[in-house]
């Protein structure tokens, strides 16, 4: 989910760090040693793993509440189990990088009540999918398909990162998501084998998410949305490949299934180049991928207040927990 | 005492198996719909570590109820997936107090739940399973007191952690304390609808599938009341209808015309 970082991001330099410690620091990087929460870490790599983190763990939260919209209507019984223990494992995956995360800003005198501020006031972004409508039950399978399989390409891509803490919570998050895109699948065959209501809904669902699911990994270069910091999560050894070869190997993955169920993709130019030896695919409106993010996609607003009310509902809760004196 | 072992002996005698139905299908139809309750409150809980918690509690309970719509399957009565969604509000034998709104508004839009209900009526409800539960180890129906067993291993969790709740708001600020006692207070009035084994009660006890109505209430009201600090001075009612009568309210039709819209699409089709 990194590629958001290049969004709203302060920028930062190495300018102003002591150059000895710098270089050390950057020895291990390059011995592919892990980075602890209490080690010497440089404010530029300090900074953009609190982006990445925070972002990662509240879209792992936002993105459970698309999938909850269908958790109390799926099915069957063995749909509903299915959907309860997806939804919960995600919420699992927020706290786990939130928790994370926490250590990370503890630095800077914030805490947990600080990110979910942040993303009240909009300050922290979430994932473009989970800004997205899911309209029907087949919405619900293809989150669990695409969406989670996308984000296991996207993840996979970062099992190795420097950042210890992180680099652990992913292996454990990624091994749980190959159930819920095995649960996403199985939803996809009864549909795409189903009537043919069915099949249509599951036609339907697949050409509205297709441009959310190309916008997942971000664009390909700086010039698309302005700047970019893939640079610097591969310079650190957060993550390997390009925003553009992820995408190419989500299409690589996906697309032959996604015909041999039948279906189609809604891209008349859509064709793999043999020679080149990658998809050639019509590009998602960025301008369309920038709006969404920053919370004016199609249930952006929606889905915040859903945590607003939480927020607010709550607040007589979270008083009677505190230590006393009780806060405001 | 006799032992029935399997369903196809339950089904030699009509009268026992009148019973073992009516008792199965309130223990299914408790479980399924406070589950439904708690999947309403995905992401809205407290905090993530509550949200982690109360999702695993509600999926656990969603199984609780699938082991026995099973049962209920082998006895004959149908599908157990038929049984969850193809049930009209009549049919139902679930706790009218069980099916009430989490709050007002949708799950969807604008849900303004209110914890201190979910606190105390999860707290009351768990209280009440296990005490339902122990007594259904001693079951003539094996496969009911094999059932049993597996699901007092996860419920004890539950139970402990909504203990844990009361205890923490009931021990904290004025506003929690006079939160929860506003719903307990509404609790008492309806509550006992919970607490009954409906009309074939006395029949249950007669074929020794549970204990009677009086223990199991006996048993409830010494627990919850080792825990709440604060008990109503009022006898416990049903003010909302008796559930296992197949009584209930809007609530319920809402909740099963949500959990059910998908199945209904078609109903012949596989999901
Ligand atoms: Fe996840
Ligand atoms: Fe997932």
């Amino acid at each position: 989910m990194y590629n958001f970082v290049e969004h709203g991001g302060k920028e930062t330099s190495t300018i102003n760090e002591d150059p000895v410690k710098y270089e050390q620091f950057m020895k291990r990087i390059e011995a592919g040693e892990k980075i602890e929460a209490d080690d010497w870490m440089p404010e530029e790599y300090r900074q953009t793993l609190i982006k990445l983190i925070s972002m990662h763990g509240i879209s792992e939260i936002m993105g459970a509440l698309p999938e909850k919209e269908w958790t109390p209507k799926a099915p069957t019984l063995k749909r509903k189990l299915g959907i309860m223990a997806k939804v919960q494992d995600e919420m699992g995956h927020g706290q786990l990088l939130l928790r994370v995360a926490e250590d990370l800003i503890k630095p800077y005198g914030k805490q947990r009540e600080d990110l979910m501020n942040d993303l009240l006031t909009g300050d922290l972004k979430f994932h473009n999918v989970f800004h997205m409508e899911t309209r029907t039950w087949a919405d619900a399978g293809v989150v669990g398909w695409l969406v989670d399989g996308a984000a296991i390409i996207s993840q996979t891509n970062m099992l190795d990162a420097s950042y210890g803490p992180y680099q652990r919570a992913l292996q454990r998050i990624c091994a749980e998501e190959v159930f819920h895109a095995q649960h996403g699948e199985a939803i996809i065959m009864e549909l795409a084998e189903g009537t043919e209501q069915q099949r249509n809904m599951l036609q339907d669902a697949v050409n509205r998410w297709w441009p959310a699911l190309l916008m997942f990994f971000g664009p390909d270069s700086a010039s698309t949305t302005g700047s970019s910091k893939q640079e610097v999560t591969t310079k650190y050894k957060i993550r390997k490949s390009s925003n553009e070869e992820l995408r190419q190997a989500f299409l690589d993955k996906y697309l032959p299934r996604v015909f041999s169920l039948g279906l189609t993709i809604p891209d008349e130019t859509l064709r793999y180049d043999e020679e080149k030896e990658y998809w050639i695919y019509q590009q998602p409106d960025w301008n369309e991928f920038k709006k969404i993010i920053s919370n004016n996609g199609p249930r952006s607003k929606e889905r915040i207040r859903l945590r607003e009310i939480s927020y607010e509902k709550n607040r007589w809760v979270r008083q009677a927990l505190a230590p006393a004196p009780a806060y405001s | 005492m006799t032992v029935i072992k399997t369903a196809d002996e339950a089904k030699q005698d009509r009268a026992y198996l009148q019973s073992l139905t009516e008792l199965l299908y309130q223990l299914a139809d408790d479980d399924f719909i406070i589950s439904f309750r708690g999947s309403e409150w995905l992401g809205l809980a407290p905090h993530i570590e509550e949200d982690v918690s109360f999702s695993s509690i509600t999926q656990n309970t969603m199984g609780h109820a699938v082991l026995y719509y099973q049962l209920l399957e082998e006895l004959g009565e149908g599908e157990a997936d038929i049984l969850a969604h193809d049930r009209s509000s009549e049919k139902r034998r679930n706790a009218v107090y069980l099916e009430k709104k989490n709050g007002e508004g949708d799950y969807i839009e604008e849900p303004y739940y209110d914890w201190a209900l979910t606190v105390i009526r999860q707290y009351l409800y768990e209280t009440f399973k296990k005490v339902k539960l122990e007594a259904l180890l001693q079951s003539s129906y094996v496969p009911l007191a094999d059932t049993a067993q597996k699901v007092l291993m996860e419920q004890t969790y539950h139970l402990a952690h909504w203990k844990t709740w009361v205890r923490q708001l009931q021990d904290s600020t004025d506003e929690a304390k006079s939160r929860l006692q506003f719903r307990i207070e509404e609790a008492w009035d309806e509550f006992l609808d919970v607490l009954e084994l409906g009309p074939e009660a006395k029949e249950m006890e007669k074929h020794q599938l549970i204990v009677s109505e009086e223990e199991l209430q006996q048993q409830w009201l010494a627990d919850v009341k080792d825990t709440l600090t604060y008990i109503p001075d009022k006898p416990l009612q049903k003010t909302n209808g008796s559930g296992r009568n197949g009584e209930h309210t809007e609530d319920l039709t809402q909740a099963l015309n949500t959990l059910n819209e998908v199945y209904e699409m078609d109903k012949n089709a596989v999901w």
